[in-house]
Parts: structure tokens; sequence; C-alpha cells
């Protein structure tokens, strides 16, 4: 078995991955039913599938034509980016009240994202406990 | 080698029809979501799916050239995700 054979299986299961996650991902997307918990399905098609996809386009260009990773700089771009977008979605649902609540934190404060300068008891209440 | 190959092409096609149906599918998201969101992750996961397709598109006809395309939509991607939170966020996206 040379490596040509073993690179164009490896294209094949790769692909077959990168399939099978993008479903999972929005099957999740379909069917959860708090909008939380919808946040968490896609993020696996946007690393795993979209990940094994551009894997398998490197190993096929790397076995048929010639080869670059040209791939992994899409694959680094989404890793990084992945997660910004998800916290800004996230606060989106907080902000419009639309999940549940989340539990309250141990300090006297609330969470840092709801605690904004439109509610001003919030903000005499911080300015309040703050040492000298 | 054969055998490889003919595998290699069926999962490129199997690969094809399923980023589609879940393209179509998130797009159903997009149409019901009830709250703004789901609508914003919906159009993250179209995006996230088009690249999908684009790569797939790129090793279909064996060409390098839609590389750049595929970045291209994944920066206008991020952006456009950020903007629409951060409109949605503050009524305003440069304040």
């Amino acid at each position: 078995m040379s490596f040509d054979i073993v690179a164009t299986y490896a294209v094949a299961v790769f692909l077959f991955i990168g399939a099978i996650f993008a479903l999972i991902g929005v099957i999740g997307l379909l069917k959860f039913n708090d909008p939380m918990t919808r946040l968490h399905a896609p993020t696996k098609v946007g690393t795993v599938g979209i990940g094994a996809l551009l894997l398998a386009s490197i190993l096929y260009f790397d076995t048929f034509h010639d080869g670059s990773i040209h791939e992994l700089l899409i694959m680094a771009f989404l890793f990084v980016t992945a997660p910004i977008s998800s916290n800004f979605i996230a606060k989106v649902i907080i902000h419009q009240g639309t999940c549940e609540t989340p539990p309250e934190p141990v300090t006297e404060c609330t969470w840092s994202t709801l605690g904004s300068p439109n509610r001003k008891s919030d903000v005499v209440e911080a300015l309040d406990h703050t040492p000298e | 080698m054969s055998a490889a190959i003919e595998l290699m092409n069926f999962a490129l096609i199997t690969a094809f029809i399923v980023v589609a149906i879940s393209q179509m599918l998130s797009m159903v998201r997009l149409f019901i979501g009830p709250t703004t969101g789901d609508r914003i992750l919906a159009l993250d996961m179209m995006v996230v799916n088009a690249i999908g397709l684009i790569v797939l598109l790129g090793m279909w006809q064996g060409t390098r050239m839609y590389f750049e395309p595929a970045l291209l939509v994944a920066m206008l991607g991020f952006v456009s995700t950020v903007a629409y939170a951060r409109f949605v966020l503050r009524g305003d996206i440069i304040e």
C-alpha cells in the first residue's frame, strides 16, 4: 500500500467526518428548545466539521496536485473567531432575557455583562463597595 | 488505487449533499427562530456551511482557485456576526 492510497482513504474518512458533524450541528440547532442550549450545537460544525473538511482538502491537493497548506489559514481564523462570535450571541441572548436567568454570582455585584451603566443602582452599588 | 478513488468520489458527493441539507435546515431555523439570538446563530452557521461548500467545490473541480473566496467568506461572516450582535446590543455598530 503506497502513500497515495492511504492518503486517498484518509481524504474519504475526513470528508465523512466533516459531513456527519455538519449534520449533527444542524440537528442540534433545530431540535434543542432553549436559545442558550441551541448555542452550543453549531460550534461543533465550526471546529470539527469544517476542520475535517479542510484537512481533507489539504490531503487531497497534497496527493493529486502540488501540495500546500493554505487551508490551515482558514482553519486558524475560524478557530480564533468562533468563541468571539459565540460570546457575542450569548450576550444578545442574556440581554434580551430569552433564556433562563443565569445563577447569581458569589460576589455582591451582578454578572459583568448585565451590570451596564444603564442600571444606575448597580453602578451606585458597585461604587459603594469599592475599597478606599 | 481505483477503489480508493471511487470511495473518495462517493465521499465527496455525500459530503456535498449532507452539507447542502445542513445549509437548508439552518435556513429553517433562520425563518422560525423565535428570538434574535437564534437568527444570528443560524446566519453564523450558514456562513460556516458556505465555507464548507466552497472548499468541497474546490476539491470537486481540482483547482486551488476557491481558497481565497473561502477565506473572504470566513472573514466577512465573522465581521457580519459581530456587527449584527453589536447592533442588537447597542443600537449602534461603531460608537
